[in-house]
């Protein structure tokens, strides 16, 4: 239309504009600033090509290989547990049951409690001496844990927290079932099929674009958990939970090796572009659109 | 499972020491200590945190609706070359991981001199006020008939009055889920705090509910009460835009 391609510039030119100054920008300054050994309170700055990734990778840096490791048993743990908790969730949601819209803001509501806030519930709850958890273990005559507190169950107890703010994938489930048309399961049902067959042959191939951008997002999340691991561990015990983000923030901003730091972050960009382009390839094979192929 | 932490979350709020100890563990306060909330709000100065935190959520909150429904209108309803390709570019920033551009954003606003103030946490939503609020707005935009649009300009309305008179009257329970989403991140942000701000006059709820934290290890029934009422606002938000938050999200199109 007149003079389209003048007001679409203006239109959008604030998201530009942001997108260069606050992302590209930084891109390429993150990129240029890992291969120095930029530190706050070094007096000059020295251009040391890939010393920063060679260190990294040559295993002179234990703390690097080690926060990797804790990262990636946390996303390993995490991702498939939010996933196929948040789908039976959104399946019994998706049942004609009452009350289903308060069941629905129920299970929501943890994921809009701020992150201080939730950890400081989680830390009492699961509190060694003093929790509800160990209460209940022990009045239930089970073995209490240490959570937190323990090398071996510091990981697993950090999924569980985030466990608790599962709403958000729940509800994009929901919204992907309820995009099934009913003719499909009438269909089933007059040949005679019972829930199982639904669900095998309608729910789950028709819910795989959901299942797929659910997990894209859920590893993305994942490796980038910062939140938890500040305020639940500090990295403890025993770096048992040195989060990757973590170990960074500590790098870039206490110990002030803002090059170092930078090589980090790019570091787990890579990463991060290597498991989602791993999951767009093998999606092929598991994702079904109706219609034929959408993106 | 969903809702036990809350409910552990208030009754100890409303407890003192000695009850909430008590083993087996009771679930109704006796009697009820309402002065907990008094006296964990008045130990650190939440009320200069909440005006603080409330001055930043509000700022973000004008900055995103406006700057992302204009970026989305651009992305939409006009017509131009190389559209689609840029929306694409933005749209991969996503996969971006914050910690990239983390270190750099940080010097930049450093060397500009505003360390230690809200700019750098503010400023950021007045340039498209994040990809993905553009692009459930975007995709909202899409829904709308493109009739309405020929028909305007038959009669010489400008791009800027179709998208004042026309297109934001019509989206206005998804303008309510990008305005939720924005409360609920800047309210809830914890890094962007930690990272700029530095003078405790500055701080937010999210920062002084930490600090409170690292001071008072023991008063489980103050760091409850205190923990309680950084909650409690974000329920009650939630609660008043629920209806258009959960259907906003299934209305526009995260179906895949």
């Amino acid at each position: 239309m007149r003079k389209g391609l003048f007001y679409g510039l203006l239109f959008t030119s604030p998201a530009i504009l942001g997108f260069l100054i606050f992302t590209l920008g930084p891109m390429i300054a993150s990129l240029v600033l890992s291969l120095t050994d930029y530190n706050v309170f070094r007096e000059h700055t020295a251009f040391v090509g890939f010393d920063n990734y060679s260190k990294l990778f040559s295993g002179e840096d234990e703390l690097f290989y080690k926060s990797l490791g804790v990262t990636f048993y946390f996303v390993l743990l995490r991702v498939p547990a939010v996933i196929f908790i948040s789908f039976v969730i959104a399946l019994l949601l998706n049942l004609n049951v009452r009350g289903r819209a308060l069941f629905r803001t129920i299970i929501y509501l943890p994921s809009i409690v701020p992150a201080v806030a939730s950890a400081m519930i989680w830390m009492w709850l699961l509190n060694p001496d003093l929790g509800l958890a160990n209460s209940l273990l022990r009045w239930l005559h089970l073995p209490a844990g240490s959570w937190l507190y323990s090398e071996g169950s510091v990981i697993p107890s950090v999924v569980l927290t985030t466990l608790w703010g599962i709403g958000g994938t729940v509800i994009i489930f929901l919204a992907g079932l309820s995009g099934i048309p009913k003719q499909y399961y009438e269909a089933i049902e007059v040949d005679g099929g019972g829930w199982y067959s639904k669900l095998r042959h309608i729910t789950i191939p028709m819910v795989t674009p959901t299942i797929f951008f659910n997990t894209i997002m859920t590893i993305i999340g994942s490796f980038q958990v910062f939140n938890e691991a500040y305020i639940l561990t500090q990295g403890g015990p025993n770096n048992k939970s040195l989060f990757f983000v973590f170990y960074l923030w500590r790098t870039g901003f206490r110990d002030t090796e803002m090059g170092y730091a930078s090589a980090l972050a790019w570091v787990l960009f890579i990463i991060i572009l290597f498991f989602t382009l791993i999951v767009f390839k093998t999606s092929k094979s598991w994702v079904h659109y109706e219609g034929g192929e959408r993106t | 499972m969903f809702i036990i932490p809350f409910v552990w979350l208030l009754r100890s709020s409303l407890m003192d020491l000695s009850q909430i100890f008590t083993m087996p563990p009771e679930w109704i306060p006796k009697p009820f200590h309402w002065d907990n909330f008094h006296r964990a709000l008045t130990t650190l100065p939440f009320g200069t945190f909440f005006t603080n935190t409330l001055i930043i959520v509000v700022s973000v909150l004008v900055g995103t609706v406006v700057t992302s429904s204009i970026a989305a209108f651009g992305f939409s309803r006009i017509q131009w070359k190389g559209r689609d390709a840029i929306f694409g570019i933005l749209m991969s920033s996503m996969m971006l991981p914050a910690a990239v551009t983390l270190i750099p954003s940080f010097l930049g606003w450093k060397m500009l001199g505003f360390y230690d103030t809200y700019y750098p946490l503010i400023v950021p939503a007045y340039f498209g006020g994040g990809i993905f609020n553009i692009f459930l707005l975007r995709q909202f935009y899409l829904t709308i008939p493109r009739d309405f649009d020929e028909a305007a300009f038959v009669d010489g309305a400008t791009y800027f009055q179709i998208y004042m008179r026309i297109i934001m009257p019509l989206s206005r329970s998804v303008l309510i889920v990008v305005s939720l989403f924005s409360f609920l991140g800047s309210w809830n942000d914890f890094m962007g705090p930690l990272i700029y701000v530095k003078s405790d006059s500055l701080f937010t709820l999210a920062l002084g509910l930490q600090m409170f934290q690292g001071t008072y290890t023991a008063q489980w029934d103050l760091l409850m009460a205190a923990s309680a009422a950084v909650v409690l606002p974000c329920v009650i938000v939630f609660l008043i835009g629920q209806r258009y938050f959960l259907e906003g999200i299934t209305l526009t199109g995260l179906k895949g």
